[in-house]
């Protein structure tokens, strides 16, 4: 007979932050520099998010690269600070007041804080076509998860495709590491490059680096077929080949256009990054749709303060302004919240913010427009063809998803409540985006009043057995039955 | 095409380690993601889909997509989220 696992942690802090990439690091050791207890909790194993994801252990590095020696410096950071760490550990619910709920290695934590930050950065969006669901596709993030932390190219000969700047970067990497890039497959005309070329232009090292890719695959020959999208992924157990069409401006494939086909073994593909928004859902925190800041968001003021007191929400997660900006919107959250728990009185508070969130405003342009060149055009939902699967955990493909809406489920809510699309184990998480899509065609309202769908715990799936542990039916307390 | 030759060369990897996923040995490396041995070892497909069936594997590799979710000793999940232990004993989902 044993009791209910304890949790290891049960504590009070006095705040909680989570999301330990580049803003979350920098928030928890802002606060603790400044005398804060506080706790940073991440689901993986390491500091770092996904741009300074550490290579794992045993691993020589590939020759360090920027990236990898800033996240040694933020793992390091960390280290000496006295910020508690709980790595490994899956946040699946968060109470209002705050109190959060994870699950790690060694069973639950349980873990209050009058104040929380938000920093669970951004999820990659995706435009389905038939045959994305095969073996051999992996997102554009998946793609630098495996080059970067495993040393492991994504397939032998791999096509490239989607928008925004992740397509360069994976191209390029994957030809530094020895692989073989069929074609790169760019929605976006080249004249929207040329478009954001002032927002560019505020980081000419950043710029500089992306020429350097660009470079790259044009010394290797690598086709770069801009204005063209993957139309269909073929294969039978996995990734064969791709077909690739002319689209125009707004995503549409031009119809006079015929299709040619590139034989692959990988696909890698995406369309720029979204706002993770479940946990400023969960808690019920106000949110905008702001295209270039990647979709929905919460709303966020300049000290990246939420609508709800002591609530935060930092980097990515709260907008995807990328990495440079990350750091400054931890520090900027992190401080607001010391002001707010009345440990930074307003003058050393306004000192150490106002150049912040000067440097942030320089960031924020270049990070915007990279973000506005990987938003998909506003007719790609057009690629999806009926007998698309949309919600890939439940199986359901665009005709089942447009009947259901044609019934009047309108909302992403009523379409969750009517097809279950949203309701599997991802949450909505790769769907979401591409349902609200159909829903703003199919209705003719504008996207923005299409509302992500309610937020429900848990966050992720749940091993039941760990979060209960071991009990007796004989302790349960069961009053005994009122008289008849 | 095969799998082979995914591990880019040049680089010293961990402790070699033995793993089985269902029914096929795989050697990788001791601290390698599940799923990333996988793919070296030539495993795409993971899983089968509900509905039609169709064949899954690494999608996000990021532990949100769930399309990788294997079963270890009983439990369910996401082989990009596990790391490689010699011995391990990996199942496919039922």
């Amino acid at each position: 007979m044993t009791s209910r696992q304890e949790p290891r942690y049960e504590l009070r802090y006095e705040l909680i932050v989570i999301g330990a990439g580049p803003a979350g690091a920098a928030a928890a050791l802002e606060a603790d520099a400044r005398g804060l207890k506080t706790l940073l909790l991440d689901e993986v194993l390491e500091a770092g998010g996904q741009v300074y994801r550490a290579p794992l252990a045993g691993l020589s590095q590939l020759p360090a690269s920027r990236e990898a020696q800033a996240g040694n410096a933020l793992r390091a950071a960390l280290a000496a600070s006295t910020v508690s760490s709980a790595f490994g550990h899956r946040v699946w619910a968060v109470e209002p007041g705050f109190k959060v709920f994870s699950l790690g290695p060694d069973g639950p934590l349980e873990a209050e804080a009058e104040a929380l930050i938000l920093a669970t950065g951004a999820l990659e969006r995706h435009v389905p076509i038939p045959g994305w669901t095969l073996p051999g596709v992996t997102g554009l993030a998946a793609a630098t998860v495996l080059l970067k932390s495993q040393a492991m190219l994504p397939g032998r000969r791999v096509v490239v495709a989607g928008s925004g700047p992740l397509l360069p970067l994976v191209a390029a990497s994957i030809l530094k590491s020895g692989g073989e890039v069929a074609a790169v497959v760019d929605a976006t005309p080249r004249a929207g490059w040329l478009g954001q070329m002032p927002a560019f232009m505020t980081r000419p090292a950043l710029l500089a680096r992306g020429a350097g890719w660009i470079g790259q695959l044009l010394a290797h020959r690598v086709p770069l077929l801009s204005g063209h999208a993957l139309v269909r992924i073929e294969g039978t157990d996995g990734v064969e080949g791709v077909h690739i069409a002319a689209v125009d401006a707004a995503g549409a494939p031009v119809r006079q256009a015929a299709a040619r086909r590139i034989e692959c073994d990988a696909v890698c593909y995406g369309f720029g990054l979204q706002p993770a928004t479940e946990l400023t859902r969960l808690l019920g925190a106000a949110h905008h749709y702001v295209p270039r800041l990647g979709g929905w968001t919460v709303k966020t003021d300049a000290d990246q303060r939420t609508s709800l007191a002591r609530l935060y929400a930092a980097g990515d997660g709260a907008g995807v302004l990328g990495v440079a900006a990350a750091p400054g919107r931890g520090r900027l959250a992190a401080l607001a919240a010391l002001h707010d728990l009345g440990r930074l009185d307003e003058a050393a508070w306004q000192r150490a913010a106002r150049p912040l969130r000067r440097r942030l405003a320089r960031a924020a342009a270049f990070g915007q427009g990279m973000t506005a060149l990987a938003a998909p055009g506003l007719a790609s939902h057009e690629r999806i063809t009926a007998g698309t699967t949309v919600c890939r955990c439940e199986g359901l493909n665009r005709e089942t998803l447009d009947a259901a809406i044609a019934q009047g489920a309108v909302s992403l809510n009523d379409l969750k409540a009517a097809t279950r699309c949203g309701m599997g184990p991802c949450g909505g998480r790769v769907c979401g985006d591409t349902a609200a899509a159909l829903i703003a065609a199919a209705t003719g309202q504008a996207r923005e009043m299409i509302h992500e769908a309610t937020a429900r715990p848990p966050l992720r799936p749940l091993p039941l057995d760990q979060l209960v542990g071991d009990f007796n039916y004989a302790d349960l307390p069961i009053p005994a039955p009122a008289p008849l | 095409m095969t799998a082979a030759g995914l591990r880019i060369a040049g680089i010293a990897r961990g402790a070699a380690a033995r793993l089985r996923f269902d029914a096929v040995e795989i050697t990788a490396h001791e601290g390698e993601i599940l799923a990333s041995a996988l793919l070296a070892a030539g495993i795409r497909t993971l899983r089968h889909a509900p509905g039609d069936g169709g064949p899954r594997g690494l999608f996000c590799a990021m532990g949100s997509c769930q399309e990788c979710v294997v079963q270890i000793e009983g439990q369910r999940i996401e082989a990009c989220r596990v790391l490689v232990r010699d011995g391990m004993e990996v199942r496919s989902l039922p």
